[in-house]
């Protein structure tokens, strides 16, 4: 069965098209990245899937189940984490999880069974009482993804919930997100993020302009421009960006201490540095070649639009 | 289908986090408790009114104001703190944020006002006529005074002070129409035809139905107008709020 069925999802605000036929069918079980520059549409989706906006045209379906004909039997099927931590801060994170777990109907004894393995699973056992204002970004993400998963709902929603997060709190709840799907929710996860969503991801869709522009695999994605390939270099002594103006290095930017340089053909690329650093007597210090990157596949998507 | 028992889950769940979060937040304490009793003091104090025969009026100010300030603020506060849109996507409807909104307000009000009430059973020497329409009036005052509230937040802002502004730009003329400091008897002209569109001065007809069994409407069309009034209150809560959401969060 279909976990999230959108059919031609439109929405504007005043003269602004913000979703423009926007149609989606996710299986049980997939974990569903929605990748999209700033701007793109990628909020006003999420919030028409989840039931929070209403479409101009279109209907969404979670589980089979309607979501505009009966919003409530279908919101009880999902979990939903926004955009920014939105958990009440004059709350503790218990009371937080507490009134979540009431809002989905579940019983007292259940509740308690989950919070307690909840905040436990995300480190937050010894802050449960106190209240979440005084937390940190990281934890507060961690209170408002606690209170999506108490009731173990079928159909996941994440809104960029890596974003601003850090290095610890991050894989915390990648691992959580990664947990969940092995459990059998759905995920459909927006991201900024593209390594986050090539590795989470088995379907990834772009969104520009409120418009899907691609949807496949990862894997696919990449594969639609694989004649663009990358090199890492990096040299004992800085070079400028002079060294690459040459034939067959489409593009170089630094990162870090390295250069990346864009190329659809990387044996001739490899020669010339080599030949070129030997010539100016600038030792290779690093040398790498990958494959086409999703990266790479969204930038060109989302440009070329 | 499971969506009227969710439905009223709904409303008892956000009542309570209501209760919970925003009894005790500064503006609903301000707004909500001490002004209504500064008005008091400030009206009664040194007069040497006679009290009991103001009980009933003051008594409607207490719960008209207790129960319509607790509205003005949740839907603000909720939406500046960004809970707004986990909110809406919990198995709750717009109508059950709305009615929860409601009832919280109203039991505040209620809470206050039966306080004042016994609390002043000490001081004042009342009698109630006729207590079951005493509890309709404290019933439908604060029904239609917390439905009042939260009309008065429907409008797209999520800046707490401002609505509370607006609130109290609608809430203030009200108590000097209606009836609490000029008894409906001895208004007149514009005073008088402004005194019948305030729903307050019903409440202050049916408490004074009910405490001292002399009212210038029957309680009948006291209650009728009150129930029509909330419900259009109500009403144009939900149109309102609706048609933000069309626009956006």
């Amino acid at each position: 069965m279909d976990a999230i069925r959108a059919d031609h999802l439109k929405k504007t605000f005043g003269q602004i098209l913000a979703v423009d036929n926007v149609n989606l069918l996710i299986n049980e079980g997939e974990t569903f990245g929605f990748l999209g520059p700033n701007g793109a549409g990628k909020t006003t989706t999420i919030r028409l899937l989840t039931g929070v906006l209403t479409p101009d045209v279109g209907t969404v379906y979670i589980n089979g189940i309607n979501i505009h004909r009966h919003p409530l039997d279908a919101k009880i099927q999902m979990g939903v984490i926004p955009e920014s931590s939105t958990v009440y801060g004059d709350l503790s994170a218990e009371q937080n999880l507490q009134l979540s777990g009431k809002m989905y109907g579940m019983p007292r004894a259940l509740r308690h069974e989950r919070i307690d393995e909840i905040l436990s699973r995300l480190g937050l056992s010894e802050k449960r009482r106190n209240l979440v204002r005084t937390f940190s970004k990281g934890m507060k993400q961690r209170v408002s993804i606690a209170c999506a998963i108490i009731h173990r709902p079928p159909v996941l929603f994440l809104d960029e919930p890596t974003s601003g997060l850090d290095v610890q709190s991050r894989r915390l709840v990648i691992e959580t997100i990664r947990d969940m799907n092995e459990q059998g929710s759905t995920i459909f996860l927006t991201t900024h993020n593209i390594e986050e969503a090539n590795t989470l991801c088995q379907t990834v869709c772009i969104i520009n302009k409120g418009k899907i522009i691609a949807q496949d695999s990862p894997e696919r994605l990449k594969k639609m421009f694989d004649t663009t390939q990358s090199v890492e270099v990096s040299f004992d002594r800085p070079v400028t960006r002079d060294l690459f103006v040459v034939e067959g290095i489409l593009r170089a930017e630094p990162c870090g201490d390295k250069w990346r340089l864009y190329t659809d053909n990387p044996d001739r690329v490899l020669k010339y540095l080599v030949k070129r650093a030997e010539r100016e007597s600038i030792g290779i210090t690093s040398l790498t070649t990958s494959g086409p990157s999703l990266e790479e596949a969204f930038v060109q998507l989302t440009e070329c639009l | 289908m499971m969506e009227v028992p969710l439905f009223l889950r709904g409303i008892l769940v956000i009542t309570e986090k209501n209760m919970r979060l925003y009894y005790t937040k500064p503006p609903v304490l301000m707004f909500g408790i001490l002004f209504p009793l500064f008005m008091f003091f400030a009206f009664f104090v040194g007069r040497h009114l006679d009290l009991t025969t103001f009980f009933p009026a003051f008594l409607a100010m207490i719960l008209f104001f207790t129960a319509s300030s607790v509205g003005p603020l949740i839907t603000p506060w909720e939406k500046r703190e960004k809970t707004y849109e986990r909110l809406l996507s919990y198995p709750v409807t717009q109508d059950s944020i709305i009615l929860g909104d409601i009832v919280a307000g109203a039991l505040f009000g209620i809470g206050i006002s039966l306080l004042v009430w016994i609390a002043s059973i000490f001081f004042v020497p009342v009698t109630i006529t006729t207590m079951g329409l005493f509890i309709i009036a404290f019933i439908l005052g604060t029904l239609t005074s917390s439905a009042l509230g939260v009309l008065l937040a429907s409008p797209a802002s999520n800046s707490p002070p401002n609505v509370m502004i607006f609130s109290n730009l609608i809430r203030f003329p009200l108590i000097f129409i209606s009836g609490i400091f000029v008894p409906l008897q001895q208004m007149d002209g514009l005073a008088l035809t402004l005194a019948y569109f305030s729903p307050l001065t019903y409440m202050v007809d049916l408490f004074n139905a009910a405490i001292s069994g002399i009212s210038v409407f029957s309680p009948f069309a006291d209650c009728t107008v009150l129930i029509l009034v909330a419900a259009g209150f109500t009403i144009a809560a939900r149109i309102i709020q609706k048609r933000n959401l069309m626009k956006g969060m």
